[in-house]
């Protein structure tokens, strides 16, 4: 058990530092399924372990020079009040309206990334190509 | 402050108040929504939007345990357990990520997108 949750652990934290989550996605099933824990503690649980993987990840970044710092503050601390509405939301609204809602915005945005990263395009992420406008 | 200046006020507090709404929603950290909408808003760069993702994580995430610790539902030890290793994952996950193209980063995310969408859809 312990090693299935460390293994998990450090999986969660490779995912974290290259696409910038907190990792609640892989925490939360593992605490569930292999600790045991209830959903609610679950959630809590990982909402812990999100701090030190974010901490120490956002330190790396700004050494790397990807840190905007007073961006993220700003977008964390707005994100304070936006979570409170979203747990009245979650009380009255039908859930799995939202959640296919949710899922669809999801694979639209998939979609955008997909078309912004695609080749053909200009952008600075391939540099080898000559700018073709 | 000037035009630009208060455009980009306006979208990061979007950006903001929609990660919180969906991290209350659905008990998510808030990067799925933060860094789509730093890359395709607001003109970040995929490795900036997950450092600057990270950053805003600390606050929603600190803020979310202290509340759900004053109703006793944080189980510190497992939180170690789980978060520790973690934090050797994302030593290893940020370094990678300087070797990567950019674009490898863009497609993961959104691999993690439709994964995320599909674990919604299928009760």
């Amino acid at each position: 058990m312990v090693v299935a949750t460390i293994l998990v652990g450090v999986l969660a934290g490779v995912l974290a530092g290259m696409l910038g989550i907190g990792g609640g996605a892989l925490f939360v099933p593992v605490l569930i399924a292999v600790v045991g824990l209830s959903q609610v503690d679950a959630e809590a649980t990982s909402l812990l372990a999100i701090v030190p993987v974010a901490l120490v990840g956002a330190w790396r970044q700004h050494r790397y020079g990807n840190l905007r710092l007073r961006d993220g503050l700003i977008v964390g601390v707005l994100a304070i009040p936006g979570a409170i509405g979203g747990v009245a939301l979650v009380n009255a609204l039908p859930e799995r309206a939202v959640e296919v809602a949710f899922a669809l915005l999801q694979l639209f945005v998939a979609y955008q990334l997909v078309r912004k990263a695609s080749p053909g395009r200009v952008s600075k992420a391939s540099p080898g190509r000559d700018a073709v406008q | 402050m000037g035009c630009m200046d208060r455009r980009r006020l306006f979208l990061l507090a979007i950006c903001g108040t929609a990660a919180g709404l969906f991290s209350g929603l659905f008990g998510v950290g808030g990067g799925t929504v933060i860094v789509p909408l730093l890359i395709l808003w607001l003109g970040y760069g995929e490795r900036e939007a997950t450092g600057t993702s990270l950053a805003a994580i600390i606050v929603i995430a600190a803020v979310a345990t202290l509340t759900h610790g004053a109703y006793g539902n944080v189980h510190v030890g497992d939180g170690l357990l789980i978060g520790l290793p973690a934090v050797g994952g994302v030593l290893l996950g940020t370094a990678l990520q300087q070797r990567v193209s950019p674009r490898v980063v863009s497609i993961g995310f959104a691999g993690l997108l439709v994964l995320s969408a599909i674990d919604l859809l299928v009760p």
